[in-house]
């Protein structure tokens, strides 16, 4: 902990209708007296130059170093109010006073308690926090490692050469350009749309090959990850025994997918013919073939009539079958028939569709060059292929409503993208499930990619069907791993276009969370916050808590069994903090008792005042912006109500609720991000633990004898901006019911 | 060999083929992406036995026979539902007249459909002087079933036939000859020429 006098200085705006709506006089009394700040001033216009100069004039003379903003929202005015070498608190004046209240008489005693309650507590905000220092142990290395040498692993390496950083790109075939490799021609992706194009691999692998900042390992995993953004150390094994040791800054896992197995779908016949071929498998044949006629690889005989049959156990909740639809499959059907259409004169060729998709921009245009080749699309769903000289498909064509049968020389099975993400770190162990038939509904690898030395295992962990975690709305290559990044079909499926598009900025987040580390900021959500979570060691009690709970993963343990923090895997969020049931952990900006002070400093008034006081703990991600929004909209809430920004739900200490409660709260109300599969919270499992821990308040609440409807928790959207005032309003309604709380002083 | 056999020799097993090849529009056919818009929208979907898409689906399926003597292209009412929703604009009642007119060719289309009936008889009656004697075409409609249930049905329409005698709308010299347009031997030349080019057309077509 910085070891300084803290000088606080309280500068209030009376702009923005602040000064017409409340006290200002009186608020710089409370800010002295009692937020007991040395230095108070007002400005009209306070976040003018005019204002930022004033204040900046007091921290670059000494005489301030904890600056107090009474003005707008934290979210507002951030570059304005941002002063190197001082702490910031921000009072909420202006989104959570003046505007949420009506502009009347009878208001404005109430409006004026809330006003002088936000002066308070963010001077007790400022009074506990420290000016936050970088720890000193940062690195810069302006290194990447790019796992997996397929089109999303080069484009990776490419973007990131050309950006000035190096590269060391782990392969682990002989060769470079993965499954593209294999491809006979691609989708176009460029007008008309008609025909398909060149892969251009070779270009791709050459431009790798020839660029002086990628280094190349071929044949090549990773045997060990160790460290953190800025200092990861990597141990390179190959195939022949020989392993190298690389440091990087940052690592991007495009580790891509592998092709579903149509042995899983037994009516496919696909072992039983050497004409039943995958989508895969026929790029072989096309290659074989040049620009020639296809032929059948059981009697070498040119093909005169295929059959594609599409979603072969996709989106199906069969036992063995891929529970997802993979999206580009019928787009390969169409380009694949066009091989036909152009290399096998007068080849009839078929398509059995169900759901015909043909996402992107090249979609309908190449479904309608393929219409215009007179490949016959039919909408039917196959139940069996059955094997002989010539093979006969057995559908139900769901447009003439009929069970019925076609034959052809070769049928084509359009099989999905399966992950390949390593093991789960959180799955349940697959393998003992396996004999009581209870297997998972489909295997992801089970081999390790990263080979992480983490606490909380050795692969980054997935969001569901094997594909990687990550906040999908916001930060879709993020991981749960700071500083490790997905790309491509390994984060879900998607064509060669989508995937160079995220492996370019894959590429670029790489690059910004290497310098952050560098920097000792945070990554995103919180980025630029230098920030990181301190410990006590002497409180701890080894209860692993924070170990387990971290979804980042960013701590590990000692050997003793302490908690080991990494900070620069850390997204500051404070879930540790939360979970801490000694409450060791804190922030410099952002502790147990920065929050919990801005609790105890609100006023509280008594019983028979019938002024109740409602703590909002509010995410700072969506629910405060959604209450800001609200305010921003004119919509009123009650001036009961004293809404504290939370870094996450999950950062939530059980003890400010136990302290809040009392000290004479009438009610409480957590506002978190929504939870569970589709979660949209920041952090991941912040909103999901707070909700984990709040289901235990209730015992607290007995032991208070209180009513338990006083306290709770709600999942609020960024867009719930009507919603999130009437849970505030309706909380102030059944305290109106249920009466004041006994614990007034 | 009967133009039917000709064409069935010709395409064998591509109809979708003979369809592009010998029905007005009907080259459009391939495109049709099965969504059932058509199907959907057509005010009188009901009362046929298959819907455009179908129909669409059946040339694919290489459904000849049934395609031909299906009843639905007789049933359309050129309303153009189909034509203004159909995402691939596909021109779909011109498809259908077309289909219809191509089985009428090849002697497919159904026997006693009242849709076709009707469509000779307007064809034959406004060809005789070239304009429509709608005097004798409506009283051929009151006929069709025979003697008995025409005069019924013309007494039925009692009143408002003497209102439309009234009103002029209705010639009643017209039960005789019925007035012609002016140069009547030359419409029928150019009718003539115009069908001895399409029979010759369709003549190639099946070599």
């Amino acid at each position: 902990m910085p070891d300084y006098d803290k000088k606080l200085g309280a500068y209030l705006c009376s702009g923005c209708g602040i000064g017409d709506r409340l006290n200002v006089s009186q608020m710089e009394t409370t800010a002295k007296r009692d937020g007991k700040a040395a230095i108070v001033k007002t400005h009209e216009f306070l976040c003018s130059k005019a204002g930022v100069e004033m204040i900046r004039k007091d921290i670059d003379a000494g005489d301030v170093n904890h600056v107090i903003i009474g003005a707008c929202s934290h979210r507002s005015k951030v570059e304005a109010f941002r002063f190197d070498r001082a702490a910031i608190s921000r009072a909420n004046l202006r989104e959570g006073c003046i505007w949420i209240r009506p502009y009347t008489d009878e208001a404005q005693q109430t409006t004026q308690e809330m006003g002088d309650d936000l002066i308070r507590m963010a001077c007790a905000e400022s009074r506990y926090i420290n000016i936050p220092e970088p720890s000193g142990e940062q690195e810069l290395n302006k290194t990447l490692l790019v796992v997996g040498g397929g089109m999303t692993g080069m484009t990776t390496a490419l973007e990131s050469a050309k950006a000035g950083y190096r590269v060391e790109l782990v392969e682990k075939a002989a060769a470079l350009g993965g499954w593209m490799a294999q491809l006979h021609k691609c989708i176009p992706h460029r007008m008309p749309y008609a025909n398909p194009v060149a892969t251009n691999i070779d270009a791709t692998i050459a431009a790798v090959n020839a660029h002086a900042n990628i280094t190349l390992h071929l044949s090549a995993s990773v045997a060990k990850t160790e460290g953190a953004p800025g200092r990861f150390k990597i141990e390179i094994a190959t195939e022949y025994g020989t392993s190298t040791t690389v440091e990087v800054g940052a690592i991007v896992q495009a580790s891509g997918y592998n092709m579903f197995d149509p042995n899983n779908v037994p009516a496919m016949n696909h072992a039983k013919s050497a004409d039943i071929v995958t989508n895969m498998e026929l790029e072989a044949l096309a290659k074989a073939a040049g620009d020639g006629p296809i032929k059948r690889p059981s009697d070498g005989r040119e093909v005169s009539s295929v059959i594609f049959v599409q979603n072969v156990g996709q989106a199906s909740e069969a036992k063995g079958h891929l529970p997802y639809h993979s999206g580009i499959g019928d787009l390969i059907a169409i380009k694949q028939a066009l091989y036909f259409k152009t290399q096998n004169r007068g080849c009839e060729t078929t398509i059995l569709f169900n759901h015909l998709r043909t996402p992107g921009a090249a979609g309908e245009d190449f479904y309608c060059s393929g219409q215009n080749y007179e490949v016959t699309f039919r909408k039917g769903i196959a139940s069996e292929v059955f094997p002989g000289s010539s093979l006969e498909v057995q559908f139900r064509d769901m447009i003439l409503d009929e069970d019925t049968s076609q034959t052809a020389d070769l049928v084509v099975l359009d099989v999905g993208m399966v992950p390949n993400s390593g093991p789960d770190p959180y799955a349940l162990p697959l393998v003992a499930d396996k004999e009581k038939g209870a297997a998972p509904v489909f295997e992801v690898t089970l081999d390790s990619i990263l080979n992480l030395e983490y606490r909380q295992g050795t692969d980054l962990p997935h969001l569901k069907h094997g594909f990687t975690d990550s906040h999908f709305i916001c930060f879709p290559y993020e991981t749960r791993r700071s500083g490790i990044y997905a790309a491509g079909p390994v984060r879900r499926p998607m064509d060669i276009h989508q995937a160079m598009e995220d492996a370019t900025g894959a590429a670029m987040k790489a690059i910004q969370a290497l310098e952050n580390a560098g920097k000792g900021r945070s990554a995103h959500p919180r980025s630029g916050d230098l920030s990181y979570p301190l410990f006590r060691k002497e409180g701890c009690t080894r209860c692993k808590r924070c170990t387990v709970e971290c979804p980042f993963a960013a701590i590990d343990e000692d050997e003793k069994g302490y908690p080991q923090f990494n900070e620069s895997r850390c997204r500051r969020c404070g879930i540790c903090m939360g979970a801490c049931p000694v409450r060791v952990i804190s922030f410099d900006n952002y502790s147990v008792d920065s929050i919990g002070q801005q609790i105890k400093n609100v006023d509280m008034p008594d019983e028979f005042d019938e002024k109740p006081r409602i703590l909002v703990l509010a995410c700072e991600n969506d629910a405060y912006p959604a209450l800001d929004m609200a305010a921003q909209n004119g919509i009123e809430y009650s001036p009961f109500a004293r809404v504290i920004p939370v870094r996450c739900l999950g950062s939530v200490n059980t003890v400010w609720i136990t302290d809040a409660l009392n000290s004479g709260y009438d009610g409480i109300i957590l506002m978190g991000c929504s939870k569970g599969d589709d979660y949209q919270c920041h952090f991941v499992k912040g909103s999901e633990m707070a909700y984990q821990r709040m289901s235990q308040i209730a015992d607290t609440l007995q032991i208070l004898s209180l009513d338990a409807e006083r306290v709770v928790t709600y999942e609020v959207a960024i867009t719930d901006i009507h919603r999130a005032p009437r849970l505030i309003n309706a909380m102030a309604e059944t305290i109106e019911k249920i009466g004041m709380s006994p614990f007034k002083f | 060999m009967s133009l039917n056999n000709a064409m069935l020799e010709k395409y064998r097993n591509n109809f979708l083929q003979e369809v592009a090849g010998n029905v007005e529009q009907g080259d459009w056919v391939k495109m049709c992406m099965q969504c059932g818009v058509c199907a959907g929208s057509c005010p009188l979907g009901d009362a046929w036995e298959h819907s455009p898409q179908k129909i669409f689906m059946m040339i694919r399926a290489n459904r000849r026979e049934q395609v031909l003597s299906s009843d639905s292209m007789w049933m359309c009412t050129s309303c153009y539902h189909c034509v203004v929703r159909c995402p691939r604009g596909l021109p779909i009642p011109h498809i259908m007249h077309g289909l219809a007119s191509y089985a009428k060719r090849l002697g497919l289309a159904p026997k006693s459909n009242p849709t076709l009936w009707f469509a000779e008889v307007f064809w034959n009656n406004m060809l005789k002087k070239g304009r429509v004697n709608e005097l004798k075409l409506g009283l051929s409609l009151y006929f069709k079933d025979g003697f008995a249930s025409g005069i019924k049905q013309a007494m039925a329409h009692q009143k408002l036939g003497i209102n439309m005698l009234k009103a002029k709308r209705m010639a009643p010299m017209d039960m005789f000859a019925g007035h012609a347009i002016k140069d009547i031997f030359g419409l029928h030349k150019m009718i003539r020429k115009a069908q001895e080019i399409e029979a010759a057309k369709l003549e190639a077509n099946s070599k």
